[in-house]
């Protein structure tokens, strides 16, 4: 019968009308693209020295006690943690485990990385046992946060401006105006209240009960924060007990001071209370339920490229009430994908015209186009030099100190201490190109020597550290696992941190690799009041 | 509210509703299936296959229409969009993307769906039964709806969402009637026949109406009686009358909050003005299929109205 | 010099796209050697955005047209004044470190054969090196259109031995950072004179760093220095960087391009 064929037409198998595919394949594919989002680097880890590797015994330090590897007397900060500890039966630590994981799959903060396989609903590993500061640990760490922001912000200031840092000689040209991260395209902008990094998250491993090192400054986009609120929500929902004996500083605040921060820096010509967005690269991306947690806290939309336009002097984004003006672009995407007529003309992510709307003051977005070349792992060496000449200040948080090759004396003390050294290629990343002096046998060091002669300039090299353990819940009781810490500092009008950050934690024995794709968990971090 | 949102909102409703009458169609054409015909039973299913527009895909991947493939092919099969797997995942997926747009009730029904179809998948066909998965997936598609009934917020992703059911909705009653008029039925001359009131009642119980309609209209099924209560009775929920005014209600709610008309709200009144204004006469004499098939080629045209007009970003 | 310019692109698609955005450097640069006495920059059913000055001292005008369109035209009028300053870009305010253009891109790569060109080169102090630079370009290259599309690069250019002032100009660059001296793509138009000159009014050349002096253009393919005849509009590290015209449109529509040029001298 003809009558069914003539109806096949008109298309029962009806399709999305926007794209003319089917609606989940058209809102998905390209957005796997467009950010290189990740949690901490692994990479580092490399360079910090677990138990006594080549051989020696390294005295840890275990932030719960007092003394070296000797578990007994406990630091005031963990002082009430110890009878929680003890007192709390083996099966109620289990079912309390087993609430937290349902938690988290519950509010749905999963750690997905798409095209790798496996479950992309997978779960960090959260562990129970929160890692604690006392008041007065923290506020030197804020101090020592804040001042790292105010540098790094001022750096890019002075880079895209006149480069006063360059023409005293404090650091190299070449690394700053030759380097990928720097944008030419906003040189002689200034972006509103003189902020080009307004969420800066410094990840600090600990040394001892004094001794803090900078690791990396991540001046883009630096993820994870969700993790610290969601961590927190949980501890307080499970653990009420333990919040009315601790005092600790509230985090919750967090996605508040991030409204302000960024309404702070709407620009000149926006009047009135400004419209902010969050730009994701799409719900395939590892970090889309953190955008859309921060979208729903802060109450503003969670857009993406298309659904952002430029006309005339203006962004707007499309609603179902016409077009509505953005005044500021929390993105979460790369520069490289902000707009294809600028970055990446093959890009088909990203606003055309964007950065022209950018330039002359119609729309902010931050992290602003170019913040990226204060995050460089080169230029990270000369963030001291960059505290002392911006600020007059000498640096309360230092680096891990690093030894440039292409300098002679550095060369000189690096060829001779190999076997106890990280070598790093400065532009590589991702542990690539990499030598791990105490774990490497005499031929490699021997490549690594032959290389660092050949091309030094292109290395640099560090110390290993003995990295810090906080107490963890493991299948047998409580051990002492690796940890690091990601503090995020919020720059606008004002500088702010809240008391608390991301602690990561190696789960397995002995590992340093905190990172969540490789065995890593998060904790509750605490700052208790003074 | 952005226009991505709203599409997105809109989608988890026509979804939703998709699998729903999916789900009831396989159930529709298993039972016609036990019935002995003039065709023998393959093509009964054929013919279903047909009316709904996937008989060519179907073809091209499994050949003859049995009744095993069949039952893979909407319930399970990826590579069918209009799959109910298909569209469970894909409710599933625009919601976790507008997942702030929801309350948790909302977003655990979908979710729920989603996970237990994952459970499904996993499980031994030869154990799974037609009916258990039509079940399923019916009772899945109500818990999602009695969920934003109950707590999503009555604001413009609520008429957007109920906009989606009521348009999928309405263009599905209206296509299985169509199935039921022009395809199931071999010759015309069954018309009025025993075969034909089976059939009737083999429909009106897929749409879970069968005990409604006799409430309503007492006595025989006849062709006539279910005519005005699919196409015209504003009490049958699945009513191409309930589906319109639910339409021109909540694009109404639209048009108020957002102090202005669009093409879509015209559109709507036209569309339920067809309805409101057709006898049952009227329908028969124009012919049934004739006026089931510009029923549908309206909806459509009002789809593309409220995509222009709301969900596109294109409207200044 | 007094020039006039008219300078009109259309842009045609196959079917409506649904809008289009541009981006344009299409204004004379601000220098002593320009002076701009009229300048009009028109696009058909466009609205013009917001206008700004790049650190490289380059006026950036962006556009948005809205559709369905499936024709844009674009249209350049102006008159400006030149002078000859040998080349030299005097009083040009920007603020882009030099060093920045010692950035390599795809197409000013340098390979082995660019390597050796620069290296061949002599020159008692920046200013001879960077003319024996130019010169040595244009030896290498000879001047022939047709045999090279928008997208070679220098090192294609010179392995083939002809080109365009575009491959002039990118050749030029790639030697000129293989030997340390910082320099850039230029876009702009050219005053061809009755001598036969072949060039196409809208022109490229380059230009290097030169301690002392600052930026100063080489146009190879002319084997000369910008003079009078030049009217300059912008820069960038090659040429797509420092395109006159960016743009994007929405729809998948096929783009087909037509540009015409007419540079003339009139009376003061």
């Amino acid at each position: 019968m003809c009558l069914a064929a003539a109806m096949r037409g008109s298309g029962w198998a009806d399709r999305c009308p926007a794209t003319g595919l089917h609606k989940s394949w058209a809102n998905g594919h390209a957005a796997g693209a467009g950010a290189t989002e990740t949690l901490p680097a692994a990479s580092w880890l490399c360079s910090i020295r677990g138990q006594g590797s080549a051989g020696e015994a390294v005295a840890q330090f275990n932030e719960m006690f007092q003394g070296p590897g000797v578990e007994t007397e406990v630091r005031i900060p963990y002082a009430r943690l110890k009878d929680w500890v003890a007192t709390m039966p083996q099966e109620l630590r289990s079912l309390k485990q087993a609430e937290a994981e349902a938690l988290f799959r519950r509010i749905g903060i999963t750690f997905a990385v798409y095209g790798e396989g496996g479950d992309p609903d997978r779960l960090i590993p959260f562990d129970m046992f929160p890692r604690v500061f006392s008041g007065s640990e923290w506020a030197r760490l804020e101090r020592g946060i804040k001042q790292r922001a105010r540098a790094l912000n001022a750096f890019l200031v002075d880079v895209y401006g006149r480069g006063e840092i360059i023409r005293a000689g404090r650091i190299p040209a070449r690394l700053v105006y030759q380097n990928e991260a720097y944008e030419k395209s906003v040189a002689g902008f200034v972006p509103p209240k003189g902020v080009y990094s307004h969420i800066v998250g410094v990840d600090i491993v600990r040394t001892g009960p004094e001794e803090f090192y900078v690791l990396e400054d991540n001046c883009r986009t630096p993820s994870g924060v969700s993790y610290m609120l969601e961590s927190r929500e949980i501890m307080m929902r499970m653990f009420p007990d333990l919040f009315r004996e601790n005092r600790i500083e509230p985090v919750d605040n967090y996605s508040e001071k991030l409204r302000r921060t960024l309404a702070s820096v709407a620009p000149a010509k926006c009047k009135g209370e400004p419209t902010v967005v969050i730009l994701t690269p799409g719900h395939f991306n590892s970090a889309y339920y953190e955008h859309s947690l921060l979208a729903d806290l802060m109450g503003v939309e969670l857009v993406e490229g298309q659904d952002l336009f430029v006309d005339g002097e203006y962004v707007w984004m499309r609603t179902t009430e016409g077009p509505r003006r953005v005044d500021v672009i929390y993105r979460r995407i790369d520069d490289a994908f902000l707009d294809p007529l600028c970055f990446r003309p093959d890009s088909m992510l990203g606003i055309p015209g964007l950065m022209d709307v950018y330039r002359s003051g119609g729309v902010s977005i931050c992290s602003a186009p170019g913040a990226g070349v204060a995050d460089d792992k080169a230029v990270y060496t000369y963030v001291p030099d960059m505290v002392r000449f911006y600020l007059g200040e000498e640096p309360i948080l230092q680096n891990v100190p690093t030894w440039q090759c292409g300098k002679p004396d550095d060369l000189a003390h690096v060829l001779a201490n190999l076997p106890d050294l990280v070598v790093k290629e400065v532009h590589g990343s991702g542990g690539y190109g990499m030598l791990v002096g105490p774990k490497a046998g005499r031929d490699e060091i021997d490549r690594f020597r032959a290389k660092l002669t050949e091309d030094p300039g292109n290395y640099i090299a560090q110390p290993t550290l003995a990295l810090s353990t906080v107490p963890t819940f493991v299948e047998e009781g409580v051990a002492p696992r690796h940890v690091d810490l990601r503090p995020y500092c919020l720059v606008g009008e004002r500088i702010e941190l809240v008391p608390g950050g991301l602690t990561r934690v190696a789960l397995t024995e002995g590992s340093l690799v905190v990172n969540s794709s490789q065995g890593g968990g998060v904790k509750d971090t605490w700052v208790l009041a003074e | 509210m952005l226009s991505r949102t709203a599409s997105n909102l809109y989608w988890i409703a026509r979804y939703m509703e998709r699998a729903d009458t999916v789900a009831r169609l396989l159930e529709v054409g298993s039972r016609i299936s036990l019935l002995p015909s003039a065709h023998g039973y393959r093509s009964e299913w054929d013919s279903l296959l047909q009316a709904t527009g996937m008989a060519h895909a179907f073809a091209r991947k499994y050949g003859d229409p049995v009744q095993r493939n069949i039952e893979s092919f909407l319930f399970f099969d990826r590579d069918n969009p209009s799959s109910i797997a298909s569209c469970i995942t894909a409710a599933r997926e625009n919601g976790r993307i507008v997942r702030t747009a929801l309350t948790t009730q909302v977003w655990d029904a979908l979710n729920t769906a989603f996970q237990e179809l994952k459970q499904l998948e996993r499980e031994e066909r030869s154990k799974l039964e037609l009916s258990r998965l039509t079940d399923w997936t019916m009772r899945h598609a109500a818990m999602l709806r009695g969920a934003i009934d109950a707590t999503l917020l009555r604001g413009p992703g609520f008429n957007f969402l109920n906009i989606g059911y009521y348009l999928e909705r309405g263009d599905n009653t209206a296509r299985l009637m169509d199935v039921k008029y022009y395809v199931l039925l071999p010759r015309v001359d069954f018309v009025g026949s025993g075969l034909d009131n089976y059939q009737w009642t083999t429909l009106l119980r897929a749409m879970g109406a069968q005990r409604a309609f006799h409430w309503a209209y007492g006595g025989d099924v006849t062709a006539a009686k279910i005519a005005d209560f699919l196409i015209r009775n504003p009490q049958s929920p699945r009513s191409l009358a309930t589906c319109t005014a639910g339409l021109m209600n909540h694009l109404g709610r639209l048009a108020k909050a957002y102090g202005r008309e669009t093409q879509a709200q015209e559109t709507a009144r036209h569309l339920a003005a067809g309805i409101e204004t057709a006898t049952v006469e009227a329908i028969f004499d124009e012919g049934l299929h004739e006026f089931l098939t510009r029923y549908i080629a309206e909806a459509a045209t009002l789809a593309n109205a409220i995509h222009d007009s709301y969900l596109s970003g294109e409207m200044r | 010099m007094r020039l006039t310019v008219d300078h009109l692109t259309r842009y045609s698609y196959d079917t409506p796209v649904r809008s289009v955005v541009q981006s344009h450097r299409l204004a004379p640069s601000v220098f002593t050697g320009q002076k701009t006495l009229d300048w009009e920059v028109t696009v058909s059913g466009g609205t013009a955005g917001a206008r700004h000055r790049d650190g490289a001292g380059d006026t950036v005008q962006g556009w948005t047209i809205a559709g369905p369109v499936t024709e844009v035209l674009v249209r350049v009028r102006g008159t400006v004044d030149t002078e000859d300053l040998s080349g030299v870009l005097r009083g040009h305010r920007e603020t882009v470190a030099p060093d920045c253009y010692l950035r390599e891109t795809a197409p000013t790569r340098t390979d082995a054969a660019l390597a050796d060109l620069a290296n061949a080169a002599t020159g008692a102090d920046p200013l001879s090196l960077a003319h024996a630079l130019s010169a040595a370009v244009a030896d290498a290259i000879a001047y022939r259109p047709g045999v090279t599309h928008a997208h070679t690069t220098a090192a294609e250019a010179l392995a083939l031995g002809e080109g365009v002032c575009q491959d002039h100009a990118h050749a030029l660059i790639a030697c000129a950072r293989a030997r340390a001296i910082p320099a850039r793509y230029v876009s702009g138009y050219l005053f061809a004179t009755e001598d036969g000159t072949p060039h196409e009014a809208a022109h490229a050349w380059a230009e290097l760093h030169v301690p002392g002096l600052g930026w100063v253009g080489f146009d190879p393919a002319n084997r000369s220095c910008p003079d009078a005849r030049y009217i300059r509009l912008g820069s960038g590290f090659d040429a797509q960087d420092a395109a006159p015209i960016r743009g994007i449109a929405r729809g998948g529509a096929r783009e087909a391009m037509d540009v015409t040029v007419a540079v003339q001298q009139s009376a003061q």
